[in-house]
């Protein structure tokens, strides 16, 4: 086991090199960069200054310099400046990791409280009308985009309260905290309680049809801990790794519904720094989520170990 | 042992109905069948596959899946009570308590994802005021009493850890925990290695005999009656055909059935005086159940049938002391043995 981890420690190493490799280049195949972008914004202006502003950013030299430049300054901890604000890029990116993480966890948390006893409702009533309610609501999950039931839950709130959410960076209640951050978490994990609920539910199906079920149902167990203790414990495997994988896609979903509901964020930041070009914090913000990537990959097969005990990762 | 007082009956099933609502139709897999065992007898159910030996099982223990099945007449009596008659809650208080059950399938018939130790465990607290210690406790005891070796270690390990044989042993510790006054077997060995067959069948009647269960052995060899039982009921198409003592089947097999199961059978044969007889088989196949016909449901494979056994079904008669046969012609198969 030992062995094993020691191992995929490295390949999540070799995974980021690789990652790091292909983020650099392709950022500089996108043409233009923060010079031209800034320069055209100007009108006419004479190309020395250009020049010599690409010189001052490092951007003239060859490609192999500029790439050992920036892993060299990250493995030391310097992530370099950020060519639109001029302050250092830590400092510009990690106040909006807290923000865009509570949003994430309150969503992911949301999709599997939500998900995870909906599929289970809807496989032990396989067939009943509350079944094919529950998987209609989940298609529809599955059909909205997250920035859309965003908008619409925003103008919900208008027509109903005359007021909506509005990000407080210090929020004085807990209350308040909740829904800054509860509703664009309900927007954007509605997609992802949909999932969840529908692999839970395949899953259930699947495993309530298992000997061992009906064992469980021999022994005088309930219908609650043949459900629970029993089949969702087997059931949950498949669970784990699209709530995993939803993880890691919440990043993308989350640039429009942070950009839907005004909240500054990591995501809306990328964005708003891939416009400008601003390569140390697009660089440095995808090492980051790739980070995040491999770290909760490693946990999904860490749970996967822990759950089931047939899954032994060999020395 | 109180060997000389009439021993009482445990289970008294009369006239059960359990039916199949299907796509194709309706059809009866457990057609009117009754049955009982006392305290300490082994009884065999036998018969071809789909012939509603698993069905009764499962009717006995109300788990038969609903839908598409359910019992719609008889009933069951469990030591006095009619288990037909109970709610959800007691029916639960008895499954694994009162009544019972080893799967065919020992590989898939343990949940995975917990210890033996657990598995057993829950049984017991599920019926037993006891704490967790005890009751692993009594876990680890009762994977003594089935012979693994070294419980202690077993009762933490997983099902996957343990052999086919071991997982049976397993099943059979989690099936008697709770002392049940019946204990139903579905073939039980089947899938088991040959060498492993013997012991699980050895071991599984004297913990019967040393606990004074009564056991309902299903199984389809009939050499694992002979051993076993001491009577026995032949079904077929989810009727009962025949029920007798184990000696007085053996020794005048009543049905056209019964005598086509024995002939099929090499470990009857290698038992009986005739050694160069031929294996011989049934022919045709079990007919299905939602298309029977209006006679005996063997007729069409029967080489004794006459016109009679196509158009009415014969009646259950008791042809010998002891010894009940639906067949037509079941009196002149008792006069030409």
């Amino acid at each position: 086991m030992f062995a094993y981890i020691v191992r995929r420690l490295f390949l999540m190493l070799v995974t980021l090199f690789g990652i790091s490799v292909i983020i650099f280049v392709l950022l500089r195949v996108v043409p233009g960069n923060i010079v031209d972008i800034l320069f055209d914004a100007a009108g006419f202006v004479d190309p020395a200054d250009k020049a010599n502003l690409e010189r001052e950013l490092g951007l003239n030299q060859p490609i192999v310099i500029q790439y050992l430049h920036w892993i060299g300054g990250l493995l030391h901890g310097d992530l370099g400046y950020s060519y639109v604000s001029e302050k250092p890029a830590l400092e510009e990116i990690l106040p909006r990791i807290p923000i865009t993480a509570r949003l994430a966890g309150l969503a992911l948390l949301f999709s599997a409280s939500i998900g995870i006893p909906l599929g289970v409702i809807s496989a032990v009533h396989q067939g009943s009308k509350l079944d094919y309610a529950l998987r209609v609501v989940s298609l529809s999950g599955l059909s909205l985009p997250s920035f859309w039931l965003g908008l619409l839950i925003l103008m919900a709130s208008v027509s109903l309260f005359g007021t909506m959410p509005i990000f407080n960076p210090n929020p004085k209640t807990w209350l308040e905290a909740l829904t800054i951050y509860a509703v664009p978490a309900m927007a954007v994990g509605f997609r992802s309680a949909a999932l969840t609920m529908r692999i839970t539910r395949s899953s259930m199906l699947e495993i309530l049809r298992q000997d061992y079920i009906r064992t469980a149902r021999a022994k005088g167990a309930s219908e609650a801990s043949v459900n629970y203790r029993h089949a969702l414990k087997n059931a949950v495997l498949p669970v784990i790794t699209v709530i995993g994988i939803e993880a890691a896609f919440l990043i993308g979903g989350l640039i429009v519904t942070e950009t839907v509901f005004n909240i500054p964020g990591i995501a809306r930041f990328l964005v708003e720094a891939l416009r400008w070009r601003d390569y140390p914090i697009v660089q440095n913000l995808v090492m980051f989520i790739a980070v995040v990537v491999v770290v909760v990959n490693f946990i999904v097969d860490m749970l996967y170990a822990a759950i089931d005990p047939r899954i032994r990762f060999g020395d | 042992m109180s060997e000389a007082a009439p021993p009482e009956t445990v289970l008294d099933v009369k006239n059960l109905q359990t039916v199949f609502f299907t796509n194709s139709g309706l059809f009866r897999a457990v057609d009117d069948v009754s049955f009982s065992v006392r305290r300490g007898e082994t009884l065999a159910i036998v018969g071809e596959s789909g012939c509603g030996k698993s069905v009764s099982a499962l009717s006995i223990m109300r788990l038969v899946p609903d839908p598409p099945g359910r019992i719609v007449g008889g009933s069951v009596t469990l030591e006095g009570t009619d288990l037909l008659k109970l709610d959800d809650a007691a029916m639960r208080a008895i499954r694994g308590n009162r009544i019972s059950m080893i799967f065919q399938e020992p590989m898939t018939s343990l949940n995975p994802v917990m210890r033996i130790g657990d598995q057993i465990t829950e049984a017991v607290r599920l019926h037993r005021k006891m704490s967790s210690k005890e009751a692993w406790a009594q876990a680890v005891n009762m994977l003594r009493l089935v012979r693994i070796p070294e419980p202690e270690r077993r009762a933490q390990e997983y099902p996957h850890q343990l052999s086919g044989g071991m997982r049976q042993r397993a099943m059979i510790a989690m099936a008697l925990a709770c002392r049940p006054a019946l204990l139903i077997a579905d073939e039980p060995t089947t899938a088991l290695d040959v060498t492993i067959q013997a012991q699980i069948l050895a071991l599984i009647v004297d913990l019967q005999q040393r606990l004074g269960t009564g056991l309902i052995l299903i199984t389809h060899d009939l050499g694992v009656v002979a051993q076993t039982a001491q009577r026995v009921i032949v079904m077929y198409a989810g009727k009962k055909v025949e029920e007798a003592t184990v000696e007085s089947l053996f020794e005048t097999p009543l049905h056209p059935y019964t005598r086509g199961l024995m002939a099929s059978m090499p470990a009857v044969i290698a038992l009986g005086a005739k050694t160069d007889a031929r294996l011989t088989e049934i022919p045709g196949m079990v007919p299905s159940l939602t298309n029977l016909p209006p006679g005996c449901a063997f007729a069409p494979r029967c080489k004794f049938a006459i016109d009679r056994c196509l158009k009415e079904y014969p009646p259950l008669d008791e042809v010998k002391s002891n010894h009940w046969a639906a067949c037509w012609r079941a009196g002149e198969m008792l006069e030409a043995s």
